[in-house]
C-alpha cells in the first residue's frame, strides 16, 4: 500500500503553531506512507493539481490531506483524488487546524499532535475499501413549512420553476407577522399592499396546495422520498362551504376571545377570521372561549351562519404527503411582557410591545390605524419608545440582537407624528443598529425631520403616575438620569425562536442552537442548508432578520431545491450498513434498533433468515453496527476494523 | 507512547460528525484554547461507538476516553445517542470491574454550536485524567 501525505501550512493558521516540515518528516517515517509533503495551501487549484500528479508520479493508492475540518474540504478532496483515477473513498483527512493548531498554545505540542492526528488517518485509509455510490429516484414535490414572507416566497419560487408545493401554516391565514405590520422600512410602503398580492399569488397558484391552521404531525423518509403526515387541526367550519361573510362573527355572543393576530390589542370573538386580507378568507372557532364548547349551548353561528357551514363535532384529521424536499420557514416569536418586570411586566395597560403599536397603527386593526392608548382610548401626545427590551440581556438568556427593532421603532416614530402632529417621541436605545441600504439614512430621517428625541441609555424603571407612565432612565452622552412622563410606551420585545421551534427540529432530524434558532450547515457558505440534505432553511427560523433578508433566503432555500431537484435521481452516499450474510445469525437486534426501518429480513436459497439492509433508506449513522453481536452488519467507511484501527494507531504505538 | 511524556496523557476522544465534531471545529474556529492531549476519532453518530472501543482503548493504553454527542432529542439519526447513552451508562458500571476507574471514561454531549461548551468539556476532562495519572504506569516503568 502507498500513502500519499499532504501537509498543508494553510497560511499561518496551520503552519504558525505548527512545525509542518517536521510533521512530513515524521510522517514519511510512517508504515505504509510513500510520500509526504507540504503546501501552502492544499484546497488551491495548484495544491490539488500537486495531489493528482503526484498519485500519478509516486504510484499513490491511498492519500490523507492534513489541514482543517473534514467537515470543509472532505468533498474536495474527495472529488480530486477521483479527479486522478483513485476511488473517493481511498481519501483520508486529518483535521490538524481546528482540532490543533487553533486550540493548542504550545508548538511542540501542537506538531506532536499533528502527527499523531495524521497517523490515525493514515492507519483509517489503509483500512479503506471502494466504495461506489448508486443512484435513486427522487419524488419532485416539496414541502414548505410556514406561510410568512419567506415560506410564501420560497413556495412561489419552487411553483413557478414547475415544482409541485405543499405548503402547511399553523394559524389560520398566512402572511406571517408581515401580514401584521402596518408600514415596512426604510421606504414606508404599506406592508400588506405588497404582501397582498403574494398571498393571493400563493393561493391561486395551480403548483401550491395550501394547509392553513394545519401542523406537521410526523416527518419520515430521507431527501428525495420524504412521507409527511400533517395534522389539519379542527377549524369547527368547513372551509369548502364557508365563504367569509363574516355574519358568524356578528352575531357570536362570547366577545372576549384572545386576539392572537392583534397580540391580544382588543378582544376578539371566540368565531373569527384573523383580518380582512386572511387567505383562506375563511372562519375558525377558538374552542376554549366558545360558549358552544365551555357551556355545551349556544349555536348561534351555526343558526346564523348562510351556507350551513357550522360543525362543531369536527375533528383534527391526519393528511399524508409525500414530497422530496422541504423548506423550514417557521418564523420567530416575541418574548412575553412577564419576562420584564422592570418595565411593568405586563401589569400596566398603557405598555405595549412594538408588534402590538403596530396593530394600533394599522388601519385594518382594531382601532382602525387610530393611535388611542389602550387604558382609556386617548390618543397620546408622549411617546416613550424602549429598543433592547430583553434583547442583548444575558439575565433573561437572550444575549443576542433582535436585528429589526432599532429600524421598526425609527418607523413608528415616524408614523406616530403622521398620525398625531404635536406628539413628542423618545427612543431610547443602546445603539443604533441601521446596517442595511438606506437604513441609516432612515433613522436620521426620524430624528431630524420627525423630531424623535434620542437618547442613550436604558430604562430601569416605568411606572404609573395619575393617567401617565414615568420612565426612569439614563442618558450616558449627558452622564444623567432622565425621567419622561408618557402617555404611551413601546417596548421593543426581544424576538425569540417560537415555542415549538424544538419540536419540529427533532422532527426534522436538524440542529438548534441554544437560544432555539435552526443551524445552518455553514454560517458563511450553506446559510440556507442544513446538515440534514433535503431540509432547507428560510426566514427568522434561522435567526432574526428582516423582510428582504427573509425573502432573498426564501428564494435561495427555493433555488437550492430546484438545484437538486434539476437531475432526476440523485446519488446515494455509499457509507451505510451492509450484511456479511456468511456471518448473519438472524438475530433481528439490528431490526429493532434501526431508527429508519431501514433493514429487513431476507431469506437465502438455503433456507437461513438474515437481515438486508434498504440501500435507499439506511442513513448510514451504525447504530445496527454496535448492536449486531456477530459484527456481520457493518457500516461502510467506519467499520469496526477501521474504527479499530484508528484507536490502535493511537493506543498500541 | 507517542505523545509528550511528562506533559500530556493519552486521551481519546469519540465525538458524533454532527454535533460533537462539529462543536470542536467551533472551538477551534472560535480559538477557545484548549490541551493538546486529546485525539479525536470521528464516527457518524454516538450511537456508532461500540463500548468495547472503549475498553480496548483503555486496556490498549489510553489513559481516558471521552464520548460526546448530539444533545438528547437532537440526534442527526433521531435515537442514535439514546442507544448510546444506555450503552455507555451500562458501561460506566462495568469499569470497574475491569479494573478500570469509571473516572477514566466519560460521555457527554455537545451540539455544534457549542464551541465554548467544548473547550470546558476537554479541559475539565482532560484536568480529571491528568489528577488520575497515567492509567499503565507500571508497565512503563517496567518497559
Amino acid at each position: 500500500m502507498r500513502v500519499g501525505v499532504f501537509i498543508c501550512h494553510c497560511g499561518n493558521n496551520i503552519a504558525g503553531t505548527v512545525d509542518v516540515a517536521k510533521v512530513a518528516e515524521a510522517a514519511r517515517m510512517m508504515p505504509g506512507v510513500a510520500f509526504a509533503t507540504t503546501y501552502m495551501y492544499t484546497c488551491s487549484e495548484p495544491g490539488q493539481e500537486e495531489i493528482k500528479e503526484a498519485i500519478k508520479r509516486e504510484k499513490l493508492d491511498r492519500v490523507v490531506v492534513a489541514a482543517c475540518s473534514p467537515r470543509m474540504h472532505e468533498l474536495t478532496f474527495r472529488r480530486t483524488v477521483e479527479k486522478a483515477g483513485l476511488n473517493r473513498y481511498f481519501f483520508e483527512m486529518a483535521n490538524i487546524r481546528e482540532h490543533c493548531s487553533w486550540v493548542g498554545e504550545d508548538k511542540e505540542l501542537n506538531t506532536n499532535k499533528a502527527i499523531e492526528t495524521i497517523k490515525l488517518a493514515v492507519e483509517k485509509a489503509k483500512q479503506n475499501k471502494s466504495l461506489v455510490a448508486s443512484r435513486f429516484k427522487i419524488n419532485k414535490r416539496v414541502l414548505v413549512i410556514g406561510g410568512g414572507v419567506a415560506g410564501m416566497q420560497a413556495a412561489l419560487d419552487c411553483a413557478d420553476g414547475g415544482l409541485d408545493v405543499v405548503l402547511v401554516e399553523k394559524s389560520p391565514s398566512v402572511g406571517g407577522m408581515m401580514a401584521r405590520l402596518d408600514k415596512t422600512f426604510p421606504t414606508v410602503d404599506c406592508s400588506i399592499c405588497i404582501l397582498g398580492p403574494k398571498m393571493v399569488d400563493v393561493s391561486q397558484h395551480e403548483k401550491i396546495n395550501l394547509y392553513a391552521y394545519s401542523e406537521i404531525e410526523e416527518i419520515k423518509g430521507y431527501v428525495g422520498n420524504y412521507q409527511i403526515k400533517i395534522r389539519k387541526k379542527a377549524t369547527y367550519v368547513d372551509w369548502s362551504k364557508c365563504t367569509g361573510c363574516g355574519a358568524c362573527i356578528e352575531k357570536c355572543p362570547s366577545r372576549k376571545a384572545y386576539d392572537y393576530f392583534n397580540f391580544g390589542v382588543a378582544p376578539a370573538r371566540a368565531i373569527n377570521i384573523p383580518f380582512p386580507q386572511a387567505i383562506p378568507k375563511k372562519a375558525k372557532i377558538d374552542a376554549q372561549f366558545c360558549r358552544q364548547f365551555i357551556k355545551g349551548k349556544c349555536g348561534v353561528c351555526a343558526k346564523f351562519c348562510p351556507v350551513g357551514a357550522i360543525n362543531y363535532e369536527m375533528q383534527d384529521e391526519i393528511v399524508t404527503e409525500d414530497v422530496g424536499a422541504i423548506i423550514v420557514a417557521s418564523g420567530y416569536g416575541l418574548i412575553d411582557l412577564d419576562k420584564l418586570p422592570e418595565y411593568g411586566g405586563g401589569r400596566y395597560p398603557d405598555v405595549i410591545s412594538g408588534i402590538q403599536y403596530e396593530r394600533i397603527l394599522n388601519a385594518s386593526g382594531p382601532t382602525s390605524g387610530h393611535i388611542e392608548r389602550p387604558s382609556d382610548q386617548a390618543e397620546p401626545k408622549t411617546i416613550v419608545f424602549v429598543s433592547c427590551a430583553g434583547s442583548r440581556d444575558k439575565s433573561i438568556g437572550i444575549p443576542y440582537c433582535s436585528n429589526f427593532c432599532c429600524m421598526y421603532i425609527a418607523k413608528q416614530a415616524i408614523l406616530t407624528k403622521d398620525h398625531i402632529p404635536d406628539s413628542q417621541s423618545y427612543v431610547f436605545y443602546m445603539d443604533i443598529r441601521a446596517t442595511g441600504k438606506g437604513y441609516d439614512e432612515f433613522t436620521r430621517r426620524a430624528q431630524e425631520e420627525y423630531g424623535a428625541k434620542y437618547i442613550r441609555g436604558r430604562v430601569s424603571r416605568i411606572y404609573p403616575k395619575g393617567k401617565k407612565m414615568v420612565v426612569k432612565g439614563a442618558d450616558t452622552l449627558l452622564g444623567t438620569t432622565v425621567e419622561i412622563e408618557a402617555d404611551l410606551v413601546v417596548l421593543a420585545t426581544a424576538v425569540t425562536a417560537t415555542p415549538d421551534a424544538r419540536m419540529l427540529a427533532e422532527k426534522l432530524h436538524i440542529s438548534y442552537d441554544q437560544n432555539g434558532f435552526y443551524v445552518e450547515s455553514h454560517p458563511k457558505l450553506r446559510p440556507v442548508e442544513t446538515n440534514t440534505s433535503g431540509v432547507f432553511l428560510a426566514g427568522a427560523c434561522q435567526g432574526p432578520k428582516d423582510i428582504p433578508a427573509s425573502v432573498g433566503q426564501g428564494s435561495a432555500a427555493a433555488a437550492k431545491v430546484l438545484s437538486i431537484f434539476s437531475k432526476d435521481t440523485l446519488e446515494s452516499d455509499p457509507q451505510i450498513a451492509r450484511v456479511n450474510t456468511n456471518v448473519c445469525v438472524g438475530c433481528r437486534k439490528c431490526i429493532g434498533t434501526c431508527p429508519f426501518g431501514a433493514i429487513e429480513e431476507q431469506q437465502l436459497r438455503d433456507g437461513r433468515i438474515v437481515a438486508n439492509v434498504i440501500e435507499t433508506v439506511c442513513a448510514g449513522c451504525g447504530i445496527c453496527n454496535s448492536t449486531c453481536p456477530c459484527g456481520a452488519i457493518q457500516l461502510q467507511h467506519f467499520t469496526d476494523n477501521q474504527l479499530l484501527a484508528e484507536v490502535n494507531a493511537l493506543c498500541l504505538t | 507512547m507517542s505523545y509528550v511524556a511528562g506533559k500530556e496523557l493519552r486521551i481519546v476522544g469519540f465525538l458524533c460528525n454532527w454535533c460533537s465534531y462539529g462543536g470542536a471545529d467551533t472551538a477551534g474556529v472560535g480559538r477557545f484554547k484548549q490541551p493538546t492531549d486529546l485525539r479525536i476519532i470521528r464516527v457518524p453518530c454516538s450511537g456508532r461507538v461500540n463500548p468495547l472501543f472503549v475498553v480496548k482503548a483503555l486496556l490498549n493504553g489510553a489513559d481516558g476516553v471521552l464520548v460526546s454527542g448530539c444533545h438528547p432529542r437532537d440526534c442527526h439519526y433521531s435515537d442514535g445517542n439514546f442507544y448510546a447513552r444506555r450503552r455507555l451508562e451500562m458501561l460506566k458500571r462495568l469499569l470497574p470491574f475491569l479494573g478500570i476507574d469509571e473516572r477514566r471514561f466519560h460521555y457527554t454531549w455537545v451540539s455544534a454550536s457549542e464551541g465554548a461548551r467544548w473547550k470546558n468539556v476537554v479541559t475539565d476532562f482532560t484536568k480529571a485524567i491528568h489528577e488520575l495519572g497515567p492509567f499503565h504506569q507500571k508497565e512503563e516503568k517496567t518497559e
